[in-house]
């Protein structure tokens, strides 16, 4: 594999404001995350995160007033949803949508077809098998609809099970780590670090520096009322975990997300 | 199953039509001399020509029905009544007509023939042309024949269930098909005998203004067991045309037949079927119905439990295009005690088309222990599709647990967005979402049944969004 070439590549968003039912949510967002980095974003509640997260995959909801978001020098905001994901953009969902009827099995294997990654049907199956194990997640989810009845933490395996079994070249994970107890996250977190590296950027987005411990991000971004407001190394998660969002952003504003962040400080408290 | 996204892109059109081959037809219109001369080009036995005749004359007296999907496009004058095609009948595959073989290769037949059938016959307008019986299945005492060949082979059994269990004066299309009824399947399964591989009837409507009135009949013997299959997809034309048929099913005691029929006519056929079961006691039946295509579709399957223990089960889908009226639901009526029904319908709308759930349950005051479950949901693809529900119940009887559930959803945007999230563009999409929403359905069909279903509603998707 010495000639492999690196297939992550930069994600470049400049200047990013966006709308949605006539709100502006985001105020210009800049933000970088180069190929095969791991990068966080972080911020308290209603501060635009998940609307980024939307916003880059081409939900039609949200819809661009401004700047602009390329991946590998593509422009991002001129492709429906489905062209950004076969350019290797990847959105794990904090609420994935039930689709009854459909399989996980079938719905694996529309999405590979989809993005010309088609295999044959016993490498398929195999490797289906081996990364549903390695996620704990039961041989008959298989068979099961895709996130029909599954629960919160089976809903977060399957859209891990999806990441390794499309290989995106950039994940952005939508509060991933929400609703997930100690066990269920280390699952996760061991399922995407185990993909990310040179083939594999990571945006990972979430209230609380917990699932930081596991992806150990290169970058840390602060976003409050729709701008970053501030970047720094992983030392930011850990002044957050600390201090919460406060000190950064102002008393009114960090309320909303202050008492949860110190829930999660009792939690990793009892990991210890 | 799913969609392939490599069929979606496949120039697939049942729209296509063979040259004319026919060699005998009626005029346009019905007389009695038309249904007379049906009779004799058959040379039937003259209580058939009677009973033809005394059929017309019940058609004629009815009056149109005046509920249900608009029937008003029907010109009745301007319908052939009979249509024989070329030749004799065909036992073998190299009897067949070459253009008629060029219509079966485009539907797969040879295919399924090679692969499992136990028998095909093949309805090339009135007349089956090709009709092969597996050996082992006459071994066991098993007939399976065009109802023509039922009629002249086996009158003793023919005659005893002919009309029995719908009357040619039930209504006015059941009375129609009666006087010019054509083709179409008999099945007879002697006691104990179970029927391990499906039957299949592959038919199709292949002349302008060609009316389509087959007859099945199945009757299962005490202790046996049939799963009958019938499928059809139909060319479009210009004008309008008639299908109307006749099924009808009678499960001795403690016999179980499934019944299965996806049916595609091009969107300028009505389809106004009756069919109805009767199961003795311990009996079981299935009715599993597809409906595609056609402008206006009238069906439902109905099941008379007139025995203690007899089961009913009828399990629907609908698919409305745009200026399509599928009109269908079941019909489970319990006459005896200890008897369960089963009703599941799945409709889907899309454009103007629309979709009607129209169910009947009745229990006799006899009938006690009783269990009816029900349950309809639709989906509408847009703002313009519609669909609606009548639900009729009558129950006399005390002892009765009925369940009713229905639902009506759209296709929605989270949905959609979820899945383009994962590269799949907005139309397989959307048919995935079809599919799955039909899932119910589908997973009762025999492999190929379902594929081709998919692939039928993959066509009907196109367009769909954007």
């Amino acid at each position: 594999m010495t000639d492999h070439q690196a297939l992550a590549a930069d994600l470049v968003v400049d200047g990013l404001s966006v709308a949605v039912d006539g709100k502006e949510i985001l105020r210009g967002v800049d933000l970088t995350v180069p190929a095969g980095e791991v990068h966080a974003l972080m911020g308290p509640n209603g501060s635009g995160k998940s609307t980024l997260a939307y916003t880059l995959s081409g939900h039609p909801k949200y819809a661009v007033t401004g700047g602009t978001a390329t991946f590998g020098g593509d422009d991002l905001l001129a492709l429906p949803a489905d062209a950004r994901a076969r350019l290797g953009l990847f959105l794990c969902f904090q609420y994935p949508t039930a689709i009854p009827g459909v399989t996980t099995v079938n719905f694996m294997r529309a999405a590979l077809r989809a993005q010309g990654k088609e295999m044959p049907a016993r490498e398929f199956i195999r490797r289906l098998n081996e990364e549903m194990a390695a996620l704990r997640i039961d041989e008959s989810f298989r068979a099961r609809y895709i996130n029909d009845g599954f629960s919160g933490g089976e809903k977060k395996r399957a859209e891990i099970l999806q990441m390794a079994m499309l290989r995106p070249r950039l994940s952005i994970l939508d509060e991933t780590d929400s609703g997930l107890d100690v066990d269920a996250l280390r699952t996760v977190a061991n399922g995407v670090t185990r993909l990310a590296g040179p083939d594999m950027s990571v945006l990972v987005i979430t209230h609380y520096p917990r699932i930081l411990e596991y992806l150990k991000p290169d970058r840390v971004h602060i976003l409050n009322q729709g701008r970053v407001i501030l970047s720094g190394g992983p030392e930011l998660a850990t002044q957050i975990e600390r201090e919460g969002y406060e000190p950064i952003i102002g008393p009114v504003a960090a309320e909303a997300g202050a008492s949860r962040t110190s829930l999660t400080g009792v939690v990793a408290e009892a990991q210890a | 199953m799913t969609v392939q996204a490599h069929e979606l892109s496949k120039d697939y059109e049942y729209g296509f039509h063979d040259v004319d081959i026919s060699v005998f037809r009626t005029e346009k219109g019905l007389s009695p001399e038309v249904v007379a001369a049906i009779s004799d080009h058959k040379s039937e036995p003259a209580w058939m020509l009677k009973f033809r005749l005394k059929a017309y004359e019940h058609y004629v007296k009815r009056p149109m029905p005046t509920w249900g999907a608009d029937l008003s496009g029907i010109d009745f004058d301007d319908i052939y009544y009979y249509v024989k095609p070329a030749g004799e009948q065909s036992r073998s595959w190299d009897d067949v007509p070459e253009s008629i073989k060029n219509t079966f290769d485009r539907l797969g037949i040879p295919e399924a023939e090679r692969k499992f059938l136990a028998g095909v016959s093949a309805q090339y307008d009135s007349e089956v042309v090709y009709h092969n019986i597996r050996e082992d299945l006459e071994k066991l005492g098993v007939i399976f024949c065009d109802c023509d060949t039922g009629l002249r082979d086996h009158p003793e059994i023919f005659r005893k269930y002919f009309g029995t269990v719908i009357p040619p004066n039930d209504n006015k299309f059941a009375a129609l098909n009666s006087a010019v009824w054509s083709g179409g399947s008999f099945v007879y399964v002697p006691a104990g005998v179970k029927v391990e591989v499906p039957l299949q009837a592959y038919f199709r409507i292949n002349s302008d203004n060609m009316g389509q009135f087959e007859r099945t009949l199945i009757i299962a013997e005490e202790g046996s067991s049939v799963h009958y299959i019938e499928g059809c997809t139909a060319p479009n034309y210009s004008s309008d045309s008639l299908h109307s048929a006749v099924v009808e099913l009678i499960a001795h005691k403690g016999a179980k037949i499934r019944y299965t029929t996806i049916q595609n006519w091009s969107d300028n056929v009505y389809n106004l079927v009756t069919k109805r079961a009767i199961a003795h006691e311990n009996a079981t039946v299935e009715w599993v119905d597809g409906n595609l295509g056609s402008k206006v579709t009238m069906k439902y399957p109905a099941i008379y439990l007139m025995g203690e223990g007899a089961h009913g089960e009828v399990l629907s889908a609908a698919f409305a295009g745009p200026g399509q009226h599928q009109d269908a639901g079941a019909k489970c009526i319990h006459v005896a005690a200890h008897t369960t029904s089963n009703i599941v319908s799945r409709s889907i709308s899309k454009g103007t088309g629309r979709t009607s759930y129209r169910g009947h349950i009745k229990v006799y005051p006899k009938a006690h222990d009783v269990r009816i479950n029900v349950r309809c949901d639709a989906l509408l693809l847009d703002e313009e599709s519609q669909s609606d529900t009548y639900p009729y119940m009558d129950v006399n009887s005390p002892d009765v647990t009925v369940g009713h559930e229905a639902s009506v959803s759209k296709v929605g945007e989270d949905q959609i967005f979820y899945l383009t999230s994962r590269g799949i563009d907005e139309q397989e999409a959307t048919a995935l979402i079809v599919n799955g929403f039909f899932e119910p359905f589908v997973k009762e069909l025999p492999m190929e049944y379902a594929v081709e279903l998919n692939r039928l509603l993959a066509l009907s998707m196109e367009g769909s969004v954007g």
